[in-house]
């Protein structure tokens, strides 16, 4: 039914849907960004669509389409109450980049916003109230972009300073690396896959040589860094 | 210390016009799991608030970049964990989707019986809580009582009362236990007979009438627009619930009916929460008479199920396998889908992409509390601050899937 939607879209605005996808029955329009708020509001009140009811608002970051390509896929979900189809709008913005916001179309694209600023750090035009919402306002970074390491920490409160003593005489991930994926070192250009099963997979060398054999501007430790020890955010992960 | 105002006259005492703010959280008894609220306040009536959630974040959606798509399941249990069941099985179904696989007829009644025991507990425990806060503490017992009863035959079949961690893609962790039908059989009955007892005290009850009632409403077309999902929604009158409209495990076979409500009030989030728990158990009184005693369990696929420990000690090709699915993971094919369940609380939905890799590019967890939440600024504004306990508690915000 929603394919009908999908034709409709494209009648209607032509170039400006730049593709439409229907994988595994999840039908899906790429949108241009100028659009993005156009189309939404022609989708919520078009007789034929009715799009009253939001239902998700989120993003992913591909860091390594740019470039070529912007960075983040913003998506949204909705359906209609009354003639029970489902559609997902997709826009491609770049970092920076402002992208014009849903609440005038849906209330419920107010928190789901903010929480895509807070953790995507995509910028909305025209959002009420655009701050942060599961994080703290100190919070630096936007922890969901790839290139945020996953192990990072950022307290608010220093940890308690135990002294060696009361410390495992090991790092907290030794041995296995925390993320399988070192997203920084793939930016980078340095593609080593920190999972030993991947990287032989991808014809790489096994992470766990990485140890000896990265000697790039942070050469490997002594001592494994501490995820604990007080001071300033750590990274864990293969330069451990 | 000297007057307010020396200079009016004593009958011209007024208090100061400006609004008082009121912290209420993050830390406070009626805010279940940890939020604040802002109230801005004229006298006791609520003139505007803000709503601040995030308190229990952890990076779950993070976290889930990390490992292989098996190990999210430890993740989604702590989403909702009232209702863990109901996480595992949407995330499982999600994972489904995307390798494009159907898992067995027995699987699929297997897993409506736990998600519906899960989602009686959730309910139960939604509207438990609510008689408390109302200073009703009997029925609270009453509740909790049979959902005691509840993690008991979830116990039996999981192993753990909260954090199950039992669903797999391509299946369950394990077959069904021989004592199931007969403890689900046992527990229907004191389910119906703690649903009469705290409607004979409760629905009538002037008192809770007075309070619920007409307090916290909620129009049909501002909770659409705000993406409100599950019990909240259908109070409003919307009959939408994702088991009737896009089924999914089989539900359009069973016969079950949904509950709506009627001005959207905190009373009738009640009602209908009591009546979906009257419904799920006619679900399962259908579910364990289909149930059958033999058949497979998981997918026939060696490289999304693990093999039976027996032969991966004894055949180095189920150790091969074994070894291929703990150490690379299951490896769903490129592309990016949503798929979605009806949770304790609403729509839960996973948004997932895959990169071809064992490792989830990026898991999206939509959670009904986070949207369902931020209605409870509409409702709650202008009203007293006795109100917001009773409406807050019948959102039922539950922190670990609210702020993930």
């Amino acid at each position: 039914m929603s394919k009908q939607v999908l034709s409709l879209l494209q009648e209607r605005f032509g170039a400006k849907i730049l593709a439409v996808d229907s994988f595994r029955g999840d039908d899906e329009a790429l949108v241009a960004p100028e659009a993005w708020h156009e189309v939404a509001l022609f989708l919520r009140d078009d007789a034929a669509c009715t799009m009253d009811h939001f239902i998700d608002l989120t993003a992913v970051d591909y860091p390594e389409r740019e470039p070529e390509q912007p960075r983040f896929d913003v998506l949204v979900s909705m359906r209609s109450q009354r003639k029970n189809h489902r559609l997902r709008l997709k826009v491609r913005v770049r970092d920076g980049q402002l992208l014009d916001s849903l609440t005038s179309v849906w209330a419920g694209a107010n928190w789901t916003e903010r929480e895509v600023y807070d953790l995507f750090g995509v910028r909305f035009k025209g959002h009420p109230d655009l701050r942060r919402i599961l994080l703290y306002e100190e919070f630096v970074g936007h922890p969901l972009r790839k290139d945020y390491p996953i192990a990072q920490t950022q307290p608010l409160v220093q940890y308690r300073d135990v002294g060696p003593a009361k410390l495992a005489p090991f790092g907290s991930d030794e041995g296995q690396p925390f993320g399988r994926i070192d997203w920084l070192a793939r930016m980078q250009g340095r593609n080593q896959q920190v999972s030993p099963a991947i990287a032989v997979q991808h014809g790489q060398q096994p992470a766990l040589s990485i140890r000896t054999e990265d000697t790039g501007p942070e050469a490997p430790q002594a001592q494994p860094v501490r995820p604990d020890q007080p001071g300033q955010p750590d990274q864990l992960g293969s330069k451990a | 210390m000297e007057p307010i105002y020396e200079h009016e006259e004593e009958t011209a005492l007024e208090l100061p016009a400006e609004p008082m703010r009121l912290n209420m959280g993050p830390s406070h008894p009626a805010m279940h799991g940890t939020i604040k609220m802002l109230l801005e306040l004229d006298g006791e009536v609520i003139k505007n608030l803000d709503i601040v959630p995030g308190y229990l974040h952890r990076g779950f959606e993070k976290s889930c970049e990390r490992g292989t798509w098996t190990q999210c399941f430890p993740y989604v249990d702590r989403l909702n964990y009232v209702s863990p069941m109901l996480n595992n099985v949407g995330f499982a179904l999600a994972v489904e989707k995307l390798i494009d696989i159907e898992v067995p007829e027995r699987c699929k009644i297997y897993r409506v019986i736990l998600g519906e025991l899960a989602r009686i507990s959730d309910h139960l425990t939604c509207n438990a809580a609510g008689c408390m806060e109302l200073g009703a503490f009997t029925p609270f017992l009453w509740f909790m009582k049979v959902r005691d009863w509840v993690y008991d035959i979830l116990e039996q079949e999981t192993g753990a009362r909260i954090t199950h961690t039992f669903g797999r893609i391509g299946g369950m962790a394990k077959p069904p236990t021989d004592g199931l039908k007969q403890a689900v059989r046992d527990v229907i009955p004191q389910v119906d007979k703690v649903l009469a007892e705290v409607s004979a005290t409760m629905v009538r009850n002037r008192i809770f009438m007075d309070r619920c009632q007409g307090v916290g409403c909620l129009s049909q077309e501002r909770a659409l627009s705000l993406g409100v999902t599950g019990p909240m929604l259908r109070a409003t009158g919307v009959d939408y619930d994702v088991r009737k409209a896009y089924p999914y495990s089989g539900y359009e076979t069973y016969d079950f009916e949904v509950p709506i409500g009627h001005d959207g009030d905190t009373y009738d989030r009640f009602m209908v929460r009591m009546e979906e728990v009257r419904q799920s158990c006619h679900i399962l009184q259908q579910a364990i008479e289909r149930l059958p005693d033999e058949g497979p369990i998981n997918v026939d696929d060696p490289r999304i199920i693990l093999p039976e420990k027996d032969e991966v000690y004894s055949t180095i090709e189920a150790t091969i396998a074994h070894f291929k699915i703990v150490m690379e993971g299951v490896k769903p094919p490129k592309g990016a889908v949503y798929s979605y369940t009806e949770g304790g609380n609403g729509e839960l939905g996973f948004y997932i992409v895959s990169d071809g890799s064992g490792t989830p590019y990026r898991v999206r967890c939509r959670p009904p509390c986070f949207l369902n939440l931020k209605s409870a600024e509409d409702m709650i504004r202008g009203n007293m601050i006795a109100d917001v306990v009773p409406i807050f508690g019948s959102v039922n915000m539950i922190g670990g899937e609210c702020d993930r």
